[in-house]
This record gives C-alpha cells, structure tokens and sequence, in this order.
C-alpha cells in the first residue's frame, strides 16, 4: 500500500495523524510521567492550566491528570488493538470451520454464532469480567468474546465463495489434509474482507473497555479513560473537566480508527478495481 | 402510412442540429455533429452496432444524459413550440425492463404514478387511469398489484410501456425495447407498440441494433456508425438501395435475409 | 399474510435452538463463578459449614453436571428463574418489574435514532456528494465516536445541572402523588436525555447506512427510468430511493436490539433508571451472578422476540421475501 494514494482522502490522514499522536503519548507515557499515574501527586481538585507542574490539574484524589491521559491511552490502545485481533482470530477460524467444513459443524457453529449474537454482547462482557474477575487479559477475552461474531460470518460467507475454487480442488486430490487445506489453502484468502472489519473492531473493543472501566469493572491496576470519568463523576457539579477530558481523548480516538479505517478500506478497494 | 407520406414538407416535431456529446474521461464523441429531424407522427428506426451513439442520441433527446456527459449543439422542438419534458411530452421505453421498475412498489402504483404526476390527477382517479392503461397494453387485471418481480420479461416490458405512454407523450423512444427479450415475445412487443403509436398518433424513434426488425415498423431509417449518421432515408430505399458498403454489411449480416419479404411484413 | 406465518415458523424453530443454547451457556458461566449459591446465602445469612452442607444437599448442588442442568432447565421451563440474594426476592420477579423501563427507554431512543437517523440520512444521500453529504457524513462518525456513557454525562453536565431543564436522574418524581397524564409528562420529562444518550449514539448507524443505501440505489437503472418518465426528483427521493434503501435498515433494526440492550446498562446506570441495565450494573456489584445470568437470559428472549417483529416487517416492506419458497 502506498502511502501517497492512502493519504488521498484528507479525513485519512487526519485519521492517520490523530493515531500516530496517540502511538506517541502511549509510548511515551512511561519517560514523561514516570512512577504510578495512580499514586497522589499533589494537592487534590487544582483547576486545569492553572499549576504547571499540573497543566491539566489534579483529580480529587490528587492524581496528575495529564499523566493519567497518558497512561490511559496505553490501556486503551493495548486493549483496542489486542481485543479486535482476538475477535478477528477467532471469527476468522470459527467462519472458516464453518464455512469449509459445512453440514452439520456448520449447523452448529453457526447457532452458536446466533446464541452470542443474540446475548447483548456488552452484557455477555460484564458477567464474563464479572464472574472471572477483572484484570487486562479478561477484559480483552471479554471483549472478544462479545465482538467475536461479525469477523465468523464475513469469513464464513468468504470461504464458501472460495472453497470450489480450483486450486482447493488440487489440494484435495493432492491428499492434503483437509484441516490444512482449511487453514493453509482458504483461510489466507479469505482474510481481506475480514481484516476490512478491523477498524470497527478495534473502535468497537475501545469504547466496550471503556464503558467496562466506567463501570468499575476494569483492570484496577491500570489508569483507565473510562475509569477517569466514572472517578469524575463524583464531582461533577465542581469538575466537570474531570469528565470531559478522558472522554474527549476517547472521542479522537475512536474518530481516529474510524478515519484511517476507512482510508485503508477505500484504499484497498481502490487497489482491487485496479487489480 | 407510406412513404409517399412522408414527404419533407411534413413539419419536424424535434430537430437535432450539430449535437455532440462527448463523456468525460473519455477521449472519444459518443455521438459527432449529428443533425436529424424527426417528423411529427414518422417511426423514425436508428440503426447501429453497440457504441454507434445511438443510444446516446436517445438519451440527449429525453435529457437524461449523465451529469458526466458534455455536449454542444440544438435539440429544437418545433412540433411542440417549446422544449419536451420527459415523461409529459417523451415517453422512454428501456432495454432491460428488470432494471426499469422499481422492485418495491407494485406496478399499477409505478404506473399510477406516472399519470398523477402528468395529469395532475389525485391518486383514486390516477389509478383508474393507470388500470386502464394496464389493460391497453394486454395486462390482466391481477397484475396491477403485482411487483416487478413476479412478472416475465415480456410483462414487464408491457408495464414499462403502459408507464412510457401514461402521460400522452407525443414522442415514444423505444431504445432496444426488445433485445432483452427472446424472439415470440420480440414480435409482440414491437407489434404492441406499433399500435400503441398508431392509436395514440405517437411519433415514435426506434433504436435498435437490428435492421430487420427496424425495417418491420420504421418509416424511415438512420444508420449510425462510430458516433455519426452514416445514412438516412426511407425504409425502402435504406433497405433496398443501401448507398453505404457499412449498411450493405448490416443488411446482409441477417443470414438468409429477404428484403421483399421484410418489406412486406405486417406493421 | 401466509408468507409472513411461513416465515415466522421457520424463525422461531431456530429460535429456539438458539435459546437453548444460551441457557447451557450461561449455565456453564454460573458453574465457572466462584462460589455458589450456598456460598452467596450464607455470606449474607450466616451460618456454618453444616448448614451448607445441608443447603448443598438440599438444592441439589452437590449432584453430577449433567443432573444440575437437567434441573436448570426444568426450573427455566416453569420460569423459574432461582432467587436473588441481593435482593432476597425471586429473580423472575424483579426482572419482570425492571423490563418496562426498559422497553420504555429502548423503545424510544430506538424510534429516535431509527426515524431521525434515516430522515438525516435521506437528506446527505438526496444528493450524494454534496456539502450537506458530507458534513453530515463526518458529523455522524465523530457521534459514532462517542462513548454512549460520556455522551449522557455531557447532556447531564449542560441540561441538568447548567441549564436545569431535566432532571438529573430517576424514570419520575419519586412519591410525587402524579397520576395519569401528569405522570406521563413527568415520566417523559425524566426520560428526554436518557433517550437522546441512548438514541443519538444508534443515530449514526442508521444516518450512514440509509446514506450508503441511498448511494447504492442511486445507480441502479430503475431511478433512471424513473427520470425518463418525468417523476419529480423530490418523489424519486422519497418514494424510490430512500424507501429502497430502508430495507437493510429494518434488518439493523433486529440486529441492533442486542447491541442496545448492551448500550442501556451504562446509560441507565448513568441516569439511575429502574430498567435492567442498571438491575445489570446492581447484580455485579453485588456479585449476584444468578441475578446477572437472569437478565442475559431475558434480554436474550427479548433480542428474539424482536428480531421475529422485525422479520415480519421486513416480510411486509419487501415483496421479494419467500417469494422463491412459495412452492415449498
């Protein structure tokens, strides 16, 4: 993919450089705010842009606000991007045995594909989180397991349109494994449409972690932009920044993965009419 | 109607001066500095192979060319003494009758439609109208409720024409009506609009790839190739003493063609 | 109608496999909780090992999987959905006393994002391209990009606590002695910004969707023909193009009833509404797991139930349905 031709569009690269930014404060968030962004650094509710040392203030627990944003973005990034791959991964290889094997494994895979879509999925998160208890890896296990379905069915419908396509055909008589004829032969090309989805995912998996946060059932150990605004909201009579920051940082993010997302899918489309 | 008729001194109802169309992003003229008249109440045949311009012309002639195409030239409406709106003075019949209904809506209503807008009729009376005119182009009853979708193709074409002439246009444009069709169904469409023509004093322009079939219901015939008219006149004389070597290889591209035969056919 | 009833006996035989096998799989995220019921009745009761014991026996806890399932299912078929410990009150009932505030909200904030999504979506796909397109295009995916719980606290933050138009919280004025219409309007007064949070974040989707639709029918060669024949542009719009277009959006409709199940916990939890989002909310804070499990269950009947409605209205909209099954 050329970079030019993906920096057509100006929503793209306003998507790309809202991301590249956001890459830069997780990743910097340990050098600039080194220590625990949870710990007290001074005195509780200052005001933003008012104390220097604090440029966006302090919580009512008196935690550094800016450094919190910083290290939210590494929680939401971490688990935006680890959730939506889980969901791929496992989309992809359930709609793949689906689809390759059909009969009766399809049947029931795909019922069981209508049970999880049928369970509202953010529902489905919080008994998992709930019942195992919160911590990184179960949110993101929670989170893939509500988000799991979509990436099933494109796979699914994908491997159906490819598994009579000549070179299966070969493979077959070839004597390969059917299993590896699945997932070596069909599953490679079946992944394009799937991977489209990826943007959605990882924008969908964000806002589930962070309303998960919000609602307390977030990882404890970890600066969270959903965990922020459920902590303002204790006070927000007096600071509604306390808000509004984490969610505002929550809303170019998300816009953010969407922006590019669809200057990938445009791009790639581009590149398929050309093909 | 002869030939005889259809002398020069009849009056033109459109007449085409220089038109040029020519599409963007593409290099080339759809249609070239084309000028024709066509004559109140003639059957006017267009003639051409696919990208001759022909449907082209008939696209600029009921305006419905894309907002991409860009062209010079006059399209003067001296029957009417004032431009054509589609629908109301041009009625259109489509090649693909599928593609020319709208799949959600019954065809009496696609149909009503078309008589409420023109006539300024409220919808009780517009579906009067348009069950009558069902009924005119040989529908039964139950399909007035019908959607595109449980209709053949020869059906829907019969809708599409019910929907072409609801208004009373003067001009009927018939662009390959009937090459979507097979053969028996062929036959009764162009017999289906040769009546409806001569019943309604239509004037009517026939496009088509097929010399033959043109040659069945025309007056008189234009032969269009690369985007030019190549060669007009009368059915007879475009028929019997091609002036183009283009024509004579059109003309004898129908294996086992008879001009007499085709002559004589029954309008 | 006989197409419609087709349909509905088709959708609701697979309804029902899919049912059963959310009840299995909530039972097995019941089995996977730590601790049981016993334990949860004597963290809140009190008692000592024997009493468990006995309770274990009685309950019938301290039976094979298998038998424990078969049970599990015999007690759902009689709507026995087991008791509630927070609560101290029979799951079924508290679930049945929630889901009206529920349905009030989805309902609502369903018909506000459907109707005001597809009508803002008809204007940006009237013309695709255009200015009001585009700003409208981009304008709903930063909505897209909006946490539905950072959305209500903002409506809260301006309207309730700014302004003071709206309540902060609660579905009506408790113990305000308001019957009939009064209450009504009180309870429609309440529900404004919840609606609006719930509604405008589902807004989007339709808005884009019926504009991509729109786009689609745009180029099919009916709307052409529809040209030719002289149809005012305005009716082509509305009748052809737009109503076209409705047709994935009605599909969504269903698909978008879990998802905003889903969205309704953390917005009534927001606004503190009775409904079973915050009953949701109430159940993990209280690590009532039974509980928790109950409103999966009847969200997922609920999730059913809709997508059933939405099938036959779909049936309605769209000739084309089981129009190829007809013989069959």
């Amino acid at each position: 993919m050329s970079l030019r031709r993906f920096t057509r569009t100006p929503e793209a690269v306003a998507g790309v450089v809202v991301l590249a930014l956001l890459a830069i404060m997780a990743l910097a968030a340990p050098f600039l705010f080194p220590g625990d962004p949870q710990s007290i650094a001074g005195p509780a509710l200052v005001r933003p842009f008012q104390d220097w040392a604090f440029p966006l203030g302090t919580d009512r627990l008196g935690r550094d606000v800016l450094a919190e944003l910083f290290h939210g973005a590494r929680t939401s990034l971490a688990v935006g991007l680890a959730a939506a791959a889980a969901s791929l991964a496992i989309g992809t290889i359930v709609g793949t045995l689906a689809g390759f094997a059909g009969g009766i494994v399809d049947e029931i895979l795909m019922r069981i594909t209508d049970a999880f879509q049928t369970v509202p999925g953010f529902l489905l998160a919080l008994a998992f989180v709930s019942v195992v208890g919160p911590s990184l890896g179960v949110v993101v296990i929670a989170i893939a397991l509500s988000a799991w379905t979509g990436p099933a069915r494109v796979a699914r419908a994908e491997v159906l349109s490819i598994r009579e396509r000549d070179y299966v055909a070969s493979a077959r008589v070839a004597g390969m494994h059917p299993l590896a004829i699945a997932f070596r032969e069909v599953m490679p090309n079946a992944l394009p449409p799937v991977l489209a989805l990826s943007s959605v995912m990882v924008a969908g998996a964000i806002l589930t972690e962070a309303a998960l946060s919000f609602l307390g059932l977030g990882d404890p150990n970890r600066v969270t932009w959903g965990g922020m605004i459920a902590e303002g909201r204790a006070v927000l009579r007096t600071a509604p920044f306390l808000s509004i920051a984490p969610g505002v940082m929550l809303v170019f993010t998300v816009l953010g993965v969407y922006l590019a997302g669809e200057g990938i899918v445009e791009n790639s489309a581009v590149k398929r009419g050309l093909a | 109607m002869s030939a005889a008729e259809l002398s020069p001194s009849r009056s033109p109802l459109l007449s085409v001066r220089g038109l040029t169309v020519a599409y963007r992003g593409s290099d080339a003229s759809a249609i070239r500095d084309v000028s024709i008249d066509v004559l109140t109440g003639e059957c006017l045949a267009v003639i051409g192979e696919s990208g001759s311009g022909k449907s082209t012309l008939a696209l600029a002639v009921a305006g419905l060319l894309p907002a991409s195409a860009r062209t010079t030239g006059h399209l003067e409406w001296p029957g009417l003494g004032r431009a054509a709106l589609g629908g109301s003075d041009i009625g259109f019949i489509f090649q693909d009758p599928a593609a020319s209904l709208d799949p959600v809506m019954s065809v009496g209503r696609q149909v009503a439609e078309v008589v409420r807008t023109h006539l300024g009729l409220g919808w009780r009376e517009a579906y009067g109208e348009a069950a009558e005119l069902l009924a005119r182009v040989k529908l039964p009853e139950r399909t007035f409720d019908a959607y595109p979708h449980q209709l053949s193709g020869g059906q829907k074409q019969r809708v599409a024409i019910a929907a072409a002439i609801a208004a009373r246009p003067r001009l009927l444009i018939a662009d390959e009506a009937t090459s979507a069709l097979d053969t028996i169904v062929q036959a009764e469409i162009v017999a289906l609009i040769a009546r409806l023509v001569a019943e309604d004093a239509m004037t009517l322009l026939f496009i088509s790839h097929d010399i033959a079939l043109a040659a069945q219901i025309a007056d008189r015939i234009a032969v269009f190739r690369d985007g030019q008219l190549l060669e007009l006149g009368t059915t007879a004389e475009v028929i019997g003493h091609p002036r183009h070597d283009y024509t004579r290889m059109l003309l004898s591209s129908h294996i086992g063609l008879d001009v007499a035969p085709m002559l004589a056919a029954p309008r | 109608m006989n197409r419609a009833l087709r349909l509905l006996r088709r959708r609701l035989v697979g309804s029902v496999f899919v049912l059963l096998i959310v009840v299995v799989g909530t039972f097995f995220l019941l089995e996977a909780a730590p601790g049981d019921a016993v334990d949860a009745y004597i963290g809140s009761i009190g008692g000592d090992a024997g009493l468990a014991e006995l309770l274990r026996q009685r309950w019938g806890l301290d039976q094979s999987t298998g038998t424990r399932l078969a049970a599990y299912l015999w007690a759902l078929l009689h709507l026995d959905l087991g008791h509630s410990v927070a609560f101290s009150r029979p799951i079924r009932d508290i679930l049945l006393e929630r889901l009206p505030n529920t349905l009030l909200l989805m309902g609502s904030a369903t018909a506000l994002s459907f109707f005001l999504g597809s009508a803002l979506g008809i204007v940006a796909g009237a013309r695709p391209g255009s200015f009001r397109d585009r700003f409208l295009s981009i304008g709903s995916l930063a909505l897209y990009a909006v946490p539905g719980f950072w959305l209500a606290l903002v409506l809260v933050i301006v309207f309730a606590v700014d302004l003071r138009w709206f309540p902060i919280a609660g579905i009506e004025t408790i113990a305000s002695g308001k019957t009939g219409l009064a209450r009504a309007a009180d309870i429609i007064h309440h529900l404004v910004l919840p609606v609006t949070a719930l509604g405008f974040i589902y807004l989007a989707l339709y808005l884009r969707m019926m504009r991509a639709g729109m786009a689609e029918v745009w180029r099919q060669d009916f709307v052409l023909a529809l040209r030719a024949r002289g149809i005012p542009r305005r009716r082509i719009v509305l009748a052809h193009v737009a109503r076209n277009a409705l047709l994935p959006l009605v599909t969504m409709l269903g698909l978008q009833s879990a998802q905003m199940l889903g969205g309704s916990v953390v917005i009534e939890s927001v606004f503190s509404v009775p409904g079973l989002g915050r009953l949701a909310q109430e159940a993990v804070t209280a690590r009532d797991t039974p509980l928790l499990l109950g409103i999966i269950l009847i969200s997922a009947v609920l999730v059913v139930v809709i997508n059933l409605l939405v099938d036959l209205a779909y049936a309605f909209l769209d000739p084309r349905v089981g129009a190829s099954e007809a013989g069959a």
